[in-house]
């Protein structure tokens, strides 16, 4: 979204022609994403094999300068945008997270290539963390192993795209003009595995299961199998007819996603009320906005 | 040419054969012959290892311990017992092959003396056993965790150790798609995630203490009480952390200092923050699933990764029956795209060392658009920039293309279309030479790079082989050994190149190093052009295809000089009475993680913007260090 003069001045307001090549009015998201979207400014932050395509990215071949990128800074005080280039350790997530925490709002995290999004080749591996949205949320991810300078010029592109799309008027949108600064990301512990704050009450129940064996409360289940949507006829019988686990699962328990493990269920229902209302609300202004 | 003979005392010469009987003599009851299938060397009895190892580098002059490490061999059919085992390889500088020599232990008390003493450069190699085995070695200086955290639950490399996400032992898993369903890993593990938790887990105490252990290990504190008076200016004696996310460490690497005002007083690495647990994932692939991962270790050059890797199993594949080497035009094409590796390394690792001087970004721009047109290479021959895998064992994956079209390389581009022959030698006879002789001429007498290079980072001779540094660090302390001469390989013996030594030991010995084998490997380059032309049309490829499946039992040691130094794969094929589909151990010897041994012992007494420039000098890659 360029901002040239005569799209600013097709508001319903009325300006005077006289006025007409002095002022210019659009709304507030429109000024402020630009400006935002064109200075995005990247942290001098490499982890594996992605950072030297990121590097490749930056040198005169490629040129991200050219979407206002070039000033990679080497603190997180000063970036927007954390490309995640690499695989992520659990040594290394420590780090990471630490790092997201302390870069000013608003932030973005990139995860560049397979292993940063999902753990990629070496996802088995006992020290990998499988994909970096098990610990900071994802803007954008880039495929690839890794990916081209094209591929991640192409993420930074959808990234602007992404930022075009916000609204100041949705707080969902941009949650730090909200009442104040956002929550800070849980710091893992390394202990005899790497621990997730947020996983602190499941592990205590796993690790009471498991020393006592004939624990009356089931412990947490997930649904193990995603069926394919596309299964033939035979194929879908012989799924049907497919013996279930012989473990009894208490179905009268809740699912519970990740993130909400630990909360009580009065605060599950706020948040679910709630997302349901901003998205009611981001539905309203959007209809009243295309009139 | 400097002189740099070797006093005569010193030379010890004589076949490996000659060796082991002198060793065998010495020790008669303590060492035997390895007489496994496959297997080559001797095996030494645990208590007389030192008193050995010490008789190996002193008297029968192997003074270059080039690799240690471990391998468990449990439940495996060919071997009785289950037990640890230890392997060495030892080399002499002047040349020549392995005295590979071992030692074993048993599991539950795995215990082994250390050889610390005798070869400084077991020192990182025997923390990683250590780490990933659980061997524990007496004697040795500062045994801890080095890629793993203090308190990680067990040893992950022995064969009983299984991970969160363990599916299978032999890829390919029979389980990812049954009857039609995807499983993902993160479904089936309760958390979610790549975790796994011993049931005696204690979350009362969880306050992360690997640090303060780490810190303690090294022996480094800050001592308040410590003042130094230096000519009535007093300083505080204090730790200063560098990394894992710092711009000048190349990469998630950190180093602790104890720095007394400007200067460092002590130096300690930690690594471990790229640790993929690439040993452990290609002892569940097949042989040739490795060759991609091998990329992804020393992911500037990965063309020469693979040559090491191939060139190890060839060393297996050759004790079977059938095995037809891979055809002169394969070698030609391997060696080609090696030495082009290798500029691409050389140039990326002057670039980068230049940045840490303070030459902030701009000689880098210069040397990546070499790169990049080294890689349009790569990429119109293996299909990929970076990540080739391109060698295939007894070959490579395809000849190289008749014309380059990158399509994918449009951006600030013209189309490109070019006769594959002539691009080559337009880029070996013009363009890298015409950019080197740039570099030599604005760089080889800056006044600024040899104030800050000349006598900072200071290696002697003696450590730098004490030490098992690699490659230009080894060269640039003047060692003349260079594995492309001193145990040659490939089509090296019949290419007139010179081994580039410089004897200051300093980092701008080390650029001279890199530099001159620059320009050595373009003369490589030149004589192999006519030998491309020659060659056409024949086979590179014809002998792969059997070698996909199945590969001899018993062990190799492949190695050649990479970009960083010495590049080497022990692989183990271990499985039935007569082959195995995957690696039963697969080690690699990296020259980025060994050069850093002698990182503390080089930056000590420097200033803190030295340390910086040491490293760069130095030339590592994460994903090699920690692999």
């Amino acid at each position: 979204m360029e901002l040239n003069l005569q799209e600013l001045n097709k508001t319903e307001y009325p300006i005077p022609v006289e006025l007409q090549s002095n002022v210019a009015i659009t709304s507030l998201s429109s000024v402020y994403n630009w400006g935002r979207r064109n200075s995005m400014w990247p942290m001098l932050f490499g982890l594996a094999c992605c950072a030297i395509e990121m590097i490749a990215t930056a040198t005169s071949r490629f040129d991200f300068s050219r979407f206002g990128m070039e000033v990679m800074r080497a603190t997180p005080r000063q970036s927007d945008l954390m490309i995640v280039s690499g695989t992520v350790t659990k040594k290394m997530v420590v780090p990471i997270v630490r790092l997201y925490n302390q870069m000013p709002e608003p932030k973005y995290v990139l995860a560049m290539g397979a292993c940063a999004s999902g753990g990629g080749p070496f996802k088995e591996g006992y020290n990998v963390v499988s994909g970096i949205d098990k610990y900071l949320p994802v803007d954008v991810y880039v495929p690839g192993c890794p990916p081209t300078p094209q591929a991640l010029l192409y993420g930074l592109i959808a990234l602007q795209k992404k930022i075009d799309g916000q609204s100041l008027s949705v707080a969902d949108d941009v949650p730090w003009y909200g009442v104040g600064p956002s929550e800070p990301a849980p710091v893992p512990i390394l202990g005899p595995d790497i621990i997730d704050p947020r996983q602190m009450d499941m592990i205590r129940r796993q690790a009471e299961a498991a020393a006592n064996v004939k624990t009356e409360e089931p412990v947490y289940h997930l649904n193990a199998v995603r069926e394919l949507p596309a299964l033939d006829a035979e194929q879908a019988v012989a799924v049907a007819a497919r013996p279930k686990a012989s473990t009894a699962v208490d179905e009268s328990i809740e699912m519970k996603s990740f993130s909400q493990a630990g909360m009580s269920a009065d605060a599950i229902e706020a948040l679910r009320v709630k997302r349901r209302e901003n998205a009611l609300q981001r539905k309203a202004a959007r209809l009243a906005k295309e009139g | 040419m400097v002189d740099m003979t070797i006093p005569e005392e010193q030379v010890v010469t004589g076949t490996i054969e000659d060796a082991i009987d002198k060793l065998k003599q010495r020790f008669p009851k303590d060492v035997s012959d390895d007489d496994r299938q496959g297997y080559s060397g001797v095996i030494i009895s645990s208590d007389k290892l030192q008193e050995a190892a010490r008789y190996i580098k002193d008297e029968l002059g192997f003074d270059y311990l080039s690799n240690a490490t471990a391998v468990d061999y449990l439940g495996e059919g060919v071997h009785s017992e289950d037990h640890l085992e230890m392997v060495y390889h030892a080399f002499r500088t002047t040349g020549g092959s392995a005295l590979v020599f071992k030692a074993q232990t048993d599991r539950t008390n795995a215990t082994l003396p250390s050889v610390t003493p005798v070869w400084r450069g077991a020192d990182f190699q025997e923390r990683e056993a250590y780490d990933l085995m659980g061997i524990k070695f007496e004697g040795h200086p500062n045994l801890q965790r080095i890629l793993l955290w203090e308190g990680f639950n067990g040893y992950p490399l022995r064969k009983d150790w299984k991970e969160a996400y363990y599916e299978e032992d032999h890829k390919p898993f029979g389980s990812r798609w049954p009857a039609g369903h995807v499983h993902r890993a993160e479904e089936k593990s309760v958390f979610g995630k790549n975790v796994n938790y011993p049931a005696d887990i204690d979350l009362s105490r969880l306050n992360d203490v690997s640090e303060s252990t780490m810190y303690k290990a090294f022996g480094m504190g800050v001592d308040t009480e410590h003042v130094v008076d230096h000519n009535g200016v007093q300083t505080d004696q204090l730790i200063v952390n560098m990394g894992p996310h710092h711009p000048s460490t190349h990469g998630v690497f950190r180093m602790i200092m104890e720095i007394d005002g400007e200067t460092v007083t002590k130096l300690e690495p930690v690594m471990g923050y790229l640790h993929r647990n690439h040993e452990k994932i290609g002892e569940r692939n097949t042989f040739l699933h490795n060759i991609p991962f091998t990329d992804r270790l020393d992911y500037i050059s990965s063309m020469g990764n693979n040559h090491g890797y191939v060139m190890a199993v060839e060393q297996l594949l050759a004790l079977g029956a059938k095995y037809n080497p891979p055809t002169y035009r394969a070698e030609v094409i391997r060696v080609l795209m090696v030495e082009l590796t290798r500029i691409v390394n050389h140039l990326w690792a002057i670039g980068f060392w230049l940045n840490d001087l303070g030459a902030f970004f701009t000689p880098v721009l210069y040397f990546v658009q070499e790169r990049e047109r080294i890689l349009d290479f790569f990429e119109a021959t293996a299909g990929s920039r970076m990540m080739c895998n391109y060698m295939r064992f007894g070959g490579v994956f395809a000849d190289i293309p008749e014309r380059i079209h990158s399509v994918s390389n449009l951006i600030n581009d013209r189309v490109r279309d070019f006769d594959t022959m002539k691009f080559l030698t337009e880029m070996i006879n013009e363009r890298i030479p015409r950019s080197i002789d740039e570099v030599d001429e604005y760089l080889t007498q800056n006044d600024i790079v040899q104030a800050r290079g000349m006598g900072v980072g200071y290696l002697s001779r003696e450590n730098a082989i004490d030490y098992s540094a690699a490659g230009p660090v080894l060269r640039g302390s003047g060692v003349a050994y260079d594995v492309r001469k001193s145990d040659p390989y490939s089509i090296y013996p019949e290419l007139d190149f010179d081994m580039v030594v410089e004897t200051e030991g300093d980092m701008y010995a080390r650029y001279l190093v890199r530099l001159g084998e620059m320009r050595e490997s373009l003369r490589i380059l030149k004589q192999l052009l006519p030998r491309l032309e020659y060659t056409h049309g024949e086979s590179v490829t014809e002998n792969n295809s059997a070698y996909s499946s199945k590969v001899p039992i018993g062990e190799a040691y492949g190695r050649v000089e990479n970009g960083k130094g010495e590049l080497g794969f022990y692989v183990v094929s271990a499985g039935d009475k007569r082959a195995a589909a995957n690696p039963w151990r697969y080690h690699v010897r990296a020259p980025s993680f060994i050069n850093l041994t002698p990182l503390g012992l080089m930056s000590t007494g420097g200033k803190v913007a030295d340390v910086v420039a040491i490293l760069g000098s130095i030339d590592i890659v994460l994903g090699e260090t920690d692999r």
